[in-house]
């Protein structure tokens, strides 16, 4: 997680419908940026819009749900889950997209990357 | 101190990685200082699915290292793009081609092979290549992008996965092999002629009998033809050798190891080689006279030379080798397996060909016909890990062991259960990995899944021809343990689809959360979300986009077009019937023309247009509304097309109006969501041009009326329709039409389509006439009123979004910039545009829409 950069805001929390995604653009940086619901209340996750199985730029797009309370994002092309926390992928231990520091300031989401 | 011994391993591929992970798990690789060399530039990958590369998978994602810092991790120092160069085994150091000098105490050779090119003259020089590597991958890839068509030399099992990257790199691929047929290894004559056939339907020459000659150049240097034997020739740009594979045993030859005859460094049943201090494994090492090109012989000499090196108490050693193997080539499936040419004295065979149908299976039986030696299978091996077993096993064949290849009326032949087989059976070749450790696994780990067995055990996770064999131990195993096979969706709702559809048509339940709340649990996932979606669209038929319902839409349905590789999408205007006017047609041109999107006729009667980013579907669709066309609803699991033939209107033979019809039923069907895709046919005689017979409801037309004709499916695994009801009026015709796609709805499982439906279906077709035409459940009015409903609150999807702002605004690559996303780009091709691969993108500049 990274502390020492600075908070950058890109959106109001209404822009995204709860349990889904959408991606930020950072200096050219792709950032998908998830609301999500579970019964603990409702979290944000800010993980590397890449799909590294295809190479596109899509994992906003998926699908978010929970693998035995897991929360996780589905590729939108070939389905791999991704853990919305850790940014490890549940169905190839071998690989993980970055995860970037997310935070709401009143209505205001905030990325640190 | 005790000093740490040293261990040089020569060799970083599939079996010397293999090797070391033996090592580790053995605790090895703390008493000895372990060193390996490897002369790629990558750590060990899977060779095995090298040709997947062409299919679009990452070259990492082939590493066969657990973790990209395994070695690392391990204290094993792995040396990548130097090799030994030479074994001085006086003092016990190899030397590397850069000059490393590596003591040793133990060496293992774990060299592998090099691709056989014959001595044809013409064969050193550009356009020549072999393929075993990542680097040979990338060389031919290279070599592919200046030509047209490509030869590769040697039909076995090599050269046609090979012949298959190049038909996958766009080039007219054509075949060369010396023997009478291909794949002479593994399969006979009859097999082999059947996937001649095969092969050649894809496009792909095939030219048996032919010994090359030249290699014929022209001034510049580039290749011009193949010459042979018979005096023949064959134009060409690029050749591939895939004549054989010869073990990589010059080291050892020039350090005086003894050789095989054919080559490969002579290893005892231990791995040991005629120097205690040296090992050879895998492709290397020839055992008993013959070398092994195969991975899983390569993975238990692995085994064998760590068990060697700990002194283990019950080492494992080499006892000889099955040689079987199944595999698709070119989306043909290929068995072979045992004594497949009946060279066995006395040996019997029993064989079924379908020319037609273009499957092959033969099996050979013992004299007595007790015993199953071997077989192969050609064009479907579904019973390939069943019969394969068999015969490892010696299972009793039953009486009649015709019964085993012969279709029975379902298409397939009857199978020998898994259950027939001991515990010992080694089910899984790649991990050795026997039933009764699968048995185990499943039983101490209650795994319901087969990822899990696959997790735990590593079964399935080589070359995957186990798979099938898995899942029906699972079944097996879940039974026995009285677990009832469970039909549950997943996780989160102990219900069948079905039974979630009753719900939420019984309490009126209008949304996921309202379900998962009275009925589930957790937060849903990418098997319910979708499923729970179709039925409340099946049901309610809201918009699939509002807030509520957006989260729980698949890919496709999300941005209601198909996502391509690259993540943009493609836009199918519906064109119902396939009738469409020049005015029409002129704007699907425009429009793509501005937008710099690729346009394809398509198979079901309309034009996709690709390429479209996600801003711009929003304004690709003003403009398609704006003309007249509607969502054609590609991206759903719903009504795709109803196709038509000319029919009376203009066709000789036309006996009713089948585009008439056909129009009809498509605006009465279009936007119904179904458990999985509906696709229709309206034929205007029985001649059948519009293929309705392989539709999931399709109507031909009689002199009397029309025949209306269920449940037929072209795709994976095609089926014909059968004929629910004859010389039906066209208000009969809708009637029946509502009743049966209603009852499907019903009682379907996810992603099921009406075809696999029908084959689940207890009393087959009598049973579903019986229900709607006889209307025998009594369910008939309801039926017809539901679907009413769906007709009645029909709405186009795109233009309710294009006329909602807060819909539209759920368009866009970024919530925070409306620039375009520039991780797409793409190039011409064929005077049109593609997505560009990833190679190309890191060159490449975009080319202006
Ligand atoms: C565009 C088209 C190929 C073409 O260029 O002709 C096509 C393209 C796709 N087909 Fe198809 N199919 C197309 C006609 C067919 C046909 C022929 C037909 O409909 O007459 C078949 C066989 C008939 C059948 O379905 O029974 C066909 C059998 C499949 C299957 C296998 C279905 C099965 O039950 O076995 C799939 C996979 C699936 O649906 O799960 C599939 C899936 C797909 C998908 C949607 C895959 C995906 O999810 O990305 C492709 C994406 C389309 C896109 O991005 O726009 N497509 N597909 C055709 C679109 C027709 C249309 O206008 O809507
Ligand atoms: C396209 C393709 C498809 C295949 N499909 C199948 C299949 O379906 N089923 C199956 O069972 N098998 C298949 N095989 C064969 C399988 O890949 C091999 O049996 C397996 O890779 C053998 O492992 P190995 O470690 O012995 O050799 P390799 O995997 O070839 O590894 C040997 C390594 O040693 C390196 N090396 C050689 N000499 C030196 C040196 N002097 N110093 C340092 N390094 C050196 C080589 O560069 C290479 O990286 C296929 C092979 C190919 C090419
Ligand atoms: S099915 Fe019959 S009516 Fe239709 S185009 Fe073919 S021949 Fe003509
Ligand atoms: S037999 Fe190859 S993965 Fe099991």
């Amino acid at each position: 997680m990274t502390t020492t950069s600075s908070w950058t805001p890109v959106c109001r929390l209404a822009d995204i419908v709860p349990d889904s995604g959408v991606c930020a653009l950072l200096d050219g940086r792709q950032i998908a940026v998830f609301r999500v619901r579970d019964a603990a209340g409702e979290h944000l996750f800010a993980l590397d819009n890449r799909d590294p199985f295809t190479g596109a730029m899509v994992l906003s797009r998926g699908l978010v749900g929970d693998k035995s309370g897991t929360l996780f994002v589905a590729s939108p092309l070939l389905k791999q889950r991704f853990d919305l926390r850790t940014g490890a992928c549940l169905d190839d231990a071998a690989v993980r997209v970055a995860t970037y520091g997310v935070r709401l300031q009143g209505e205001r989401i905030e990325i640190a990357a | 101190m005790i000093t740490q011994r040293n261990l040089v391993v020569v060799g970083n591929g599939m079996v010397g990685h293999r090797f070391a992970e033996r090592l580790v798990a053995a605790g090895l690789h703390q008493g000895w200082n372990v060193t390996m060399v490897g002369e790629e530039r990558r750590a060990a990958y899977d060779r095995v699915h090298l040709s997947s590369v062409f299919g679009g998978t990452p070259p990492e994602a082939l590493s066969l290292l657990a973790t990209p810092a395994w070695y690392q991790d391990h204290g094993i120092a792995l040396v990548l793009g130097d090799a030994v160069a030479a074994i001085d085994r006086g003092r016990r150091v190899a030397t590397t081609a850069s000059g490393r000098e590596l003591p040793y105490d133990a060496l293992v050779l774990a060299t592998g092979s090099y691709p056989f090119v014959p001595p044809v003259p013409g064969k050193d020089g550009p356009g020549c290549l072999v393929y075993r590597t990542l680097d040979d991958l990338d060389a031919i890839r290279t070599a592919a992008a200046g030509a047209r068509t490509g030869v590769v030399i040697g039909g076995g099992l090599l050269g046609l996965e090979c012949a298959n990257a190049l038909r996958q790199l766009g080039l007219a691929t054509q075949v060369v092999e010396f023997a009478p047929r291909l794949m002479a290894v593994q399969v006979d004559d009859a097999g082999g002629a059947i996937l001649r056939q095969k092969i050649a339907a894809l496009g792909v020459g095939v030219h048996l009998n032919k010994n090359t000659t030249a290699i014929v150049r022209r001034a510049d240097g580039s290749i011009e033809k193949l010459t042979f034997a018979d005096k023949s020739e064959l134009p060409c740009d690029l050749v591939v050798f895939s004549a054989g594979i010869r073990p990589r045993d010059q080291l050892a030859r020039a350090c005086g190891l003894a050789v095989g005859e054919r080559g490969g460094v002579v290893v005892d049943e231990r791995c040991v080689t005629a120097d205690p201090a040296i090992l050879a494994i895998g492709e290397v090492a020839c055992w008993q006279g013959r070398t092994y090109g195969l991975v899983a012989p390569g993975y238990h000499m692995a085994q064998v030379a760590a068990d060697t090196l700990a002194g283990a108490a019950e080492p494992a050693s080499i006892t000889g080798f099955d040689l079987s193997t199944k595999l698709k080539l070119m989306g043909v499936d290929v068995g072979s397996f045992g004594d497949a040419f009946a060279a066995t004295p006395g040996a019997q065979v029993v064989a079924y060909s379908d020319t037609a149908g273009e499957v092959y299976r033969k099996l050979v039986l013992s004299p007595d016909r007790k015993r199953l030696l071997g077989g192969v299978l050609v064009g479907d091996t579904s019973s390939y890990g069943a019969l394969h077993q068999a015969m490892l096993n010696a299972v009793t064949m039953p009486a009649s062991p015709e019964a085993l290849i012969l279709p029975a009326t379902g298409g397939k032949p009857a199978g020998l259960g898994v259950d027939s087989l001991p515990d010992g059976a080694g089910i899984c070749s790649c991990h050795n990995v026997s039933k009764g450790a699968i048995a185990k696994a499943i039983a101490d780990g209650k795994l319901t899944e087969v990822g899990q067995i696959k997790s735990c055990t590593k079964a399935g996770t080589g070359c995957g021809s186990c798979v099938p064999l898995l899942k029906d131990i699972l079944k097996g195993e879940l039974k026995k343990a009285g677990v009832e096979l469970s039909n549950h969706l997943c996780e989160h709702f102990r219900h069948s689809r079905q039974e979630l559809y009753h719900l939420v048509r019984v309490h009126g339940l209008r949304t996921f959360d309202a379900l998962l709340e009275r009925h589930g649990r957790g937060r849903g996932c990418e098997v319910c979300r979708p499923a729970v979606a179709s039925i409340l669209a099946s049901c309610w038929n809201e918009h699939v986009l509002e807030p509520a319902h957006l989260p729980l839409q698949d890919s496709n349905d999300r941005f209601l077009a198909n996502i391509q590789r690259d993540g943009t999408y493609s836009v199918v205007p519906r064109v119902p019937g396939g009738e469409i006017t020049p005015d029409q047609l002129i704007v699907l041109g425009q429009v793509a023309k501005k937008f710099g999107l690729y346009c394809k006729i398509t198979g079901g009667q309309r034009v996709d247009l690709f390429g479209a980013r996600v801003e711009q579907l929003p304004l690709v669709w003003d403009e398609l509304i704006a003309a007249g066309f509607e969502s054609g609803h590609a991206y759903g699991k719903a009504l795709r097309t109803v196709k038509s033939c000319v029919g009376s209107s203009w066709c000789r033979f036309g006996v009713q109006d089948s585009v008439g019809l056909a129009i009809r039923l498509e605006n009465r069907y279009k936007g119904l969501r179904s458990p999985h895709k509906l696709k229709s046919a309206v034929s205007g005689c029985a001649r059948e041009c519009a293929e309705a017979q392989g539709k999931d409801f399709g109507i031909i037309a009689t002199d009397k009326g029309y025949n209306l004709h269920v449940c037929g499916n072209g795709g994976m695994r095609p089926q014909h329709a059968v004929l629910l009801a004859a010389d039906l009026t066209e208000e009969q015709v809708v009637r029946y039409t509502d009743r049966f796609l209603m009852f499907y709805i019903r009682t379907a499982d996810r992603l099921e389509r009406t075809a696999t439906w029908f084959n689940r279906l207890e009393g087959g077709i009598d049973y579903l006439r019986q229900v709607v035409v006889e209307d025998s459940l009594g369910i008939a009015a309801e039926l017809e009123a539901e679907m009413a409903h769906i007709v009645a609150t029909y709405q186009d999807e795109w233009r309710t979004v294009c006329e909602d702002p807060a819909r539209r605004a759920r368009f866009r690559s970024f919530v925070n910039s409306t620039d375009p996303d520039p991780s797409v780009v793409m190039v011409p091709e064929r005077g049109q545009v593609r997505p560009a691969s990833a190679a190309e993108r890191s060159t490449l500049q975009p080319v202006e829409a």
